[in-house]
């Protein structure tokens, strides 16, 4: 079970599901639902990275996708990028952003450290809201294309636009599992556990956590520009802490840590909060004891506690198993 | 090996460690004794470059390390062991000790992508160290026991793998056997004996009086701050500002 969980069988499958969920539907309410988790679930890998992996908990994880949203949306709209184009951009302006953030935030550790983020991150919402000249403030960009067509590929659709999100989640996954499975996860691991630690192994902190936050806003960035391009329309509400909080519950349930733990929270959490859609605000009475349940019975959560069980069984057994 | 010059720490107004000059000898045990709160981690510190000193100069081999980052002297091979080891408790014990060899590598992002063959070969090198490091400590049989679920013995030993696995010329050990029982102590005692005749250099901080009497071959005495004594086990047991100062008058006739 455990290696099936881990096999490149049961991604397939997961694949396979993605690839299906269409037919299972025939709604486009349903595959719209479907592809912006898909677009949030990228983002939440990327927070995973830096939070789950490297041990810093970055809450101006929003205020990044929103700078990949007005790349594009500023790009396409105000000087008639193509949406391709400005996506790239979006995950580069990210990836710079982040390593100027990065060294001056890193400096800090714990709570310090994510106390100051989310002070970054409001201040990166005030300057959407208010440079009006650039970011039409709180109007918004309306009007962003979509993305162009590949050959014969259009995206228009809410089909074509499923699968493209889809395309880019199995790109995102794929990419990531190669990082934290490398050397270079092993290394950000090792400053999760202890920076005192890796730092006595040799482990050049500042340059590591620097590439970690740069790795994890571009993922932010890049989900923010597909953002942009997928719902045509952003405003400064995108770059809200609450998005960075909904990122931190889907990997508080999934598992921290994990690839596939914060990727099932994110696509399995919307269609809850949507399945409690008739309780209106009072969902959150349902939802609260949910969430603080998880946490005292399922503390790594559900993948990450299923694997941490599995693993523990694979050690009585004398079994090698790989890391996750 | 390792020469050390009139070295002072200054928290504020307290010197935790005060104008103290000495060698660590290669090829030998070299320990540090003191009361609680001598400076003894933080003379440690000081030498793994965790604090850069207020004054004083560290050389090692010849380089003048004093103004180096932690990382930098984990390279030229200086490896510490911590009072308490930070292992990742869900992953097994080589799974923990892999990353140990990782700063004799060189793979980056770039080679994570594309799946490089230096990547691979770097990833296996680093695994055998693991390996290697763990039959060392004599610990190859709980390498797939999760971390989280071995003893405070072999957490010991597992600490000495992960120092080991960086390919060090000198060791700094703080408390090897904390928390350990007398049996135990022994056998790391031997296990540390075992380090050095493979041509490693051993530094440990310790308070277990008669592990370090028969282990050492040299005793650096501090207290507060101050080096007040310093010689082979025999001079220090019989030095009277050591027995005055550190054991107490009392403890004369131990």
């Amino acid at each position: 079970m455990r290696k099936f969980i881990d096999s490149h069988a049961a991604w397939g499958l997961l694949l396979a599901a993605g690839l299906a969920f269409p037919w299972a539907t025939g709604n486009d309410y349903h595959l719209t639902v479907m592809s912006t988790a898909y677009i949030f679930a990228i983002a939440t890998l990327g927070l995973n990275l830096i939070t789950g992996y490297t041990g810093q908990l970055n809450l101006a994880h929003a205020g990044f996708m929103a700078v990949g949203a007005y790349t594009v949306g500023i790009l396409t709209v105000d000087h008639g990028w193509t949406f391709w184009g400005a996506l790239v951009l979006s995950g580069a302006v990210c990836v710079a952003l982040g390593w100027f953030i990065g060294i001056v935030s890193l400096r800090l550790k714990g709570h310090y450290f994510s106390i100051f983020t989310l002070c970054v991150g409001y201040i990166m919402f005030l300057v959407i809201e208010k440079w009006e000249s650039l970011t039409h403030g709180t109007v918004g960009i309306m009007g962003i294309p979509a993305p162009e067509p590949i050959g014969a590929l259009a995206f228009e659709s809410p089909l074509a636009l499923y699968y493209l999100t889809l395309a880019f989640l199995v790109l995102a996954v794929w990419v990531m599992r190669r990082i934290v499975k490398s050397l270079l996860g092993r290394t950000f691991i090792a400053i999760r556990n202890g920076d005192e630690l890796a730092e006595a192994l040799g482990i050049n902190l500042m340059r590591n956590k620097v590439l970690a936050f740069q790795l994890s806003v571009c993922y932010a960035g890049l989900a923010g520009g597909l953002y942009a391009g997928f719902v045509r329309f952003i405003g400064p509400g995108v770059a809200g802490v609450e998005h960075t909080f909904d990122m931190m519950i889907f990997m508080l349930v999934g598992g921290l840590g994990t690839v596939l733990g914060p990727l099932l929270g994110a696509l399995a959490m919307p269609w809850l909060t949507q399945s409690l859609q008739f309780l209106q605000e009072y969902r959150f009475i349902v939802f609260g004891p949910i969430l603080v349940a998880l946490v005292i019975f399922l503390p790594h959560g559900v993948v990450g506690s299923f694997l941490a069980w599995q693993a523990r069984r694979d050690a009585k057994e004398g079994k090698p198993h790989a890391q996750d | 090996m390792l020469k050390i010059d009139r070295l002072t720490k200054k928290f504020g107004g307290l010197a935790a460690v005060n104008g103290v000059s000495t060698t660590i000898e290669e090829g030998k045990i070299n320990a540090i004794i003191g009361p609680n709160g001598a400076g003894k981690t933080t003379f440690f510190n000081l030498i793994a470059a965790t604090h850069r000193p207020t004054s004083g100069t560290i050389t090692f081999g010849g380089r003048d390390v004093t103004a180096l980052r932690p990382d930098q002297v984990a390279r030229l091979g200086i490896a510490r062991t911590f009072q308490s080891t930070t292992l990742f408790d869900h992953a097994t014990v080589l799974d923990n000790l892999i990353v140990g060899h990782r700063l004799r590598t060189r793979a980056g992002l770039w080679d994570v992508l594309r799946g490089s063959s230096l990547l691979r070969e770097e990833e296996r090198v680093c695994r055998e160290k693991a390996r290697e490091a763990l039959d060392f400590v004599g610990l190859s049989h709980i390498a797939h026991r999760l971390a989280g679920d071995v003893t405070q013995e072999e957490r010991k030993r597992v600490a000495f793998a992960l120092a080991l696995a960086t390919d060090p010329r000198l060791m700094l050990l703080d408390e090897p056997a904390g928390g350990v029982n007398p049996e135990e102590t022994e056998g790391l005692a031997a296990l540390i004996r075992k380090i050095v005749r493979h041509g490693i250099t051993v530094a440990l901080i310790e308070h277990k009086m008669n592990m370090i009497m028969r282990l050492a071959d040299k005793i650096l005495v501090l207290s507060y701050g101050e080096k007040i004594a310093e010689g082979t086990p025999e001079q220090i047991r019989r030095d009277p500002t050591v027995i005055d100062a550190y054991l107490g008058s009392e403890h004369a006739e131990v």
